[in-house]
């Protein structure tokens, strides 16, 4: 098992390895990815001032080259388990914008039927695990997607993604002990935005560079700027080869930052304006669409390119949720258990 | 009775050993906790994808030695020791059923199972709802519950009717040495999250386990004996108590019908309204506490579906409101108590 582990994780190397070329080509796909996002979110904040889609609503502008770099390091077998500030980490996985804005308008096409909405995107067929409204509560069970993935001999990782404030949960550290311990193929991504929701991180944990808190459950922990598509794109290479090749959990500590407030309910009084300037200046699209430029990899035409389609892509999303339908009110009770409506027979049956 | 001890273990595993395939159909005799062993067997030995998980279920031969020898026979990959982290083996057992496999997870007692609640209400009873139907979880969390053997505030509650609360969960409580032999192959065959309680004094239950019959579905409860002037419903450890009060009401005079509800989530309304409709009257036994308990619950749906069959009040014979105290005395004041369900049930027939 562990030759025919070693061979997969070779030939996963040479296909995607860290001495990849970075084409213009390959660098453009990473900005357009990022774009996606960006626009994606830009189009939830005015839908959601107008009353269209409604609930928590975490954006994830300027963190962008987070889940874009992680996700490049990523087969398509291998899985995610995310957050509530998923939607990022969702477009890259390849959950099409309208999948998710419809998840959002609460319709039948929605990528969890409207159930979910936008802290519980799902696609099982993508390996996407959600969508986990509760700090840390998708570590765990992330560690079981990969213990399966170890016990019945198969080269996958499990990309785990969590924010700074989760390292103050039990379950990071439970789940990071048992993921050492068991040396589990999980790739800890953990992305430092510096706010747990409204409090500072050395404001609610007394050691804070966190990649030395994972590294002292004895797995590999590295720290990244996470504003820089590339280099997260090179750690997570490096990570998940070496995940592949057996050599345990790894943990990414992703220095990045939110440039909106915590959810479109947070008035954002608890951060100076200054410091949010400093890190605008640092602005993952803008910078990577200006090194592209300086490096001759992105010809003016080529960004128009991509604007437009992605802008054509969200419009479409918009106006496809718009017209889908409902989840007919009849079926509220389905997939509360999967046996033939057991629960709504129970609810009929006391009426 | 007492907790498991080492002498008892080695015991009950000598007294095995005839029936080490799991297998065996030929009527022999056994203990709830040798029944347990064996459905665990069972489902090692049929489906790979079969795992047992959790806090020295392993080397240590399970807390109360239900998984003894397990180890030994199936190895550390599918009997597997966790640390002291419930959270993280409960959540690592959901994903590990998204991802094709069949785990088994073991909990010490339903106190530690409060350390995985968010694993076991925010992900396994939700998953598949809020997935739009993509995610079922077929997972099976066994965890020991109740009190009666002095163990003090800290494990000795009886929560399962928390847990029987939440939808997407289906919760079992096992009270015969044949439902604990033959709960476990059913809840492995469900696509969704079932919780197994097993109650502590049970495990040194003995009694005669015949061949398998064609098993109750898991979501009937069981007359466990018939009668004609009041009806008791009761579960798990309640059991036994509840069929010793039927014994004495018989020498009363008065013809006490028992149903055990094997099932908490979903409850078998129609067995419990059909009974009742036939005795015109009910006590509900519940170890748990009464405000806001399964009894509850229970006495509710008979006043909604079975208002007009009935002669006398529902009543509930439950545990004092009190966090279980240690000493013997106390404790046992603390419960229901056979005397206390005979008392109810003449209350009722009057």
């Amino acid at each position: 098992m562990t030759t025919k582990r070693t061979d997969r994780a070779a030939s996963a190397t040479n296909r995607r390895g860290t001495a990849r070329k970075a084409t213009a080509e390959h660098r453009q796909k990473l900005l357009e990815s990022m774009l996606r996002i960006r626009r994606f979110e830009e189009r939830s904040v005015e839908l959601y001032s107008a009353a269209r889609i409604r609930g928590f609503v975490h954006l994830y502008v300027g963190e962008e080259a987070v889940a874009v770099g992680v996700n490049e390091a990523l087969t398509e077998d291998d899985a995610i388990v995310s957050t509530y500030r998923e939607h990022g980490h969702a477009l890259a996985r390849g959950l099409t914008s309208e999948a998710v804005m419809a998840e959002m308008f609460g319709k039948v096409t929605g990528c969890s039927h409207g159930r979910g909405g936008s802290m519980h995107l799902f696609d099982a067929s993508r390996r996407f695990y959600g969508g986990n409204a509760i700090v840390g509560g998708g570590l765990p069970l992330a560690a079981g997607l990969a213990l399966a993935d170890r016990m019945n001999g198969r080269c996958r990782v499990t990309c785990c993604f969590f924010g700074d404030g989760a390292v103050a949960e039990g379950e990071f550290h439970e789940t990071a002990n048992l993921a050492a311990l068991w040396g589990l193929p999980l790739l800890l991504v953990c992305e430092n935005n510096q706010y747990a929701m409204g409090t500072a991180l050395d404001r609610a944990q007394a050691e804070t560079d966190l990649a030395l808190r994972a590294s002292s459950y004895g797995m590999v922990a590295w720290a990244v700027d996470g504003m820089d598509v590339e280099a997260v794109e090179r750690a997570a290479l490096r990570a998940t080869e070496a995940i592949r090749s057996g050599s345990g959990p790894h943990f990414l500590e992703l220095r990045t930052y939110r440039f909106r407030a915590h959810s479109m309910y947070d008035p954002d009084r608890y951060r100076d304006k200054d410091e949010i300037e400093r890190w605008r200046k640092r602005d993952p699209v803008v910078t990577f669409a200006d090194r592209l430029r300086r490096e001759h990899s992105l010809p003016t035409a080529r960004l128009r390119d991509i604007e437009n389609r992605v802008g054509a892509e969200i419009d479409h999303a918009v106006e496809a949720a718009d017209l889908a339908a409902a989840e007919p009110v009849e079926d509220l009770l389905l997939h509360v258990t999967s046996g033939v409506g057991e629960t709504r027979k129970e609810e009929e049956a006391r009426l | 009775m007492t907790a498991v001890n080492v002498n008892d273990r080695t015991a009950t595993e000598k007294a095995e050993t005839a029936s080490r395939s799991g297998t065996s159909a030929a009527p022999h005799k056994t203990t709830y906790r040798e029944a347990l062993r064996e459905a665990l067997r069972e489902a090692l030995n049929t489906d790979g994808r079969v795992f047992l998980m959790g806090e020295d279920v392993g080397a240590y031969g399970g807390c109360f030695g239900v998984s003894l020898g397990l180890l030994e026979e199936f190895g550390p990959e599918r009997i597997r020791d966790t640390p002291l982290s419930e959270s993280a083996f409960v959540g690592a057992g959901i994903g590990a059923a998204l991802a094709g496999m069949r785990p088994i997870v073991e909990i010490m007692t339903v106190n530690f199972s409060l350390l995985a609640l968010d694993q076991i209400l925010n992900n396994a009873a939700t998953l598949l709802h809020m997935s739009g139907g993509q995610l079922p979880v077929p997972l099976v969390i066994r965890m020991t519950t109740g009190a009666g053997r002095q163990l003090a505030a800290q494990h000795s509650h009886s929560l399962e009717g928390w847990y029987a609360h939440i939808p997407g969960l289906r919760v079992l409580a096992p009270a015969t040495i044949e439902d604990a032999r033959h709960m476990l192959a059913p809840a492995l065959a469900d696509p969704d999250p079932v919780l197994i309680f097993e109650h502590g004094t049970l495990y040194n239950a003995s009694g005669e386990l015949g061949p398998a019959a064609e098993p109750l579905p898991l979501d009937r409860a069981a007359i466990r004996r018939t009668g004609t002037d009041v009806t008791l419903i009761t579960y798990g450890g309640s059991l036994p108590k509840t069929l010793a009060a039927a014994d004495e009401l018989a020498a009363a005079g008065i013809s006490a019908e028992v149903v055990d509800l094997r099932s908490l989530r979903p409850l078998d309304d129609t067995t419990i309204i059909d009974s009742v409709v036939r005795t015109h009257r009910a006590v509900v036994v519940d170890e748990a506490w009464r405000t806001g308990s399964l009894a509850a619950e229970v006495s509710a749906r008979i006043g909604e579906q079975a208002f007009y069959s009935l002669d006398a009040r529902v009543r509930r014979v439950c545990s004092a409101e009190v966090p279980i105290p240690y000493a013997r005395e106390l404790e046992a004041a603390a419960l229901p108590q056979v005397a206390d369900i005979v008392t109810a049930a003449r209350e009722a027939v009057g």
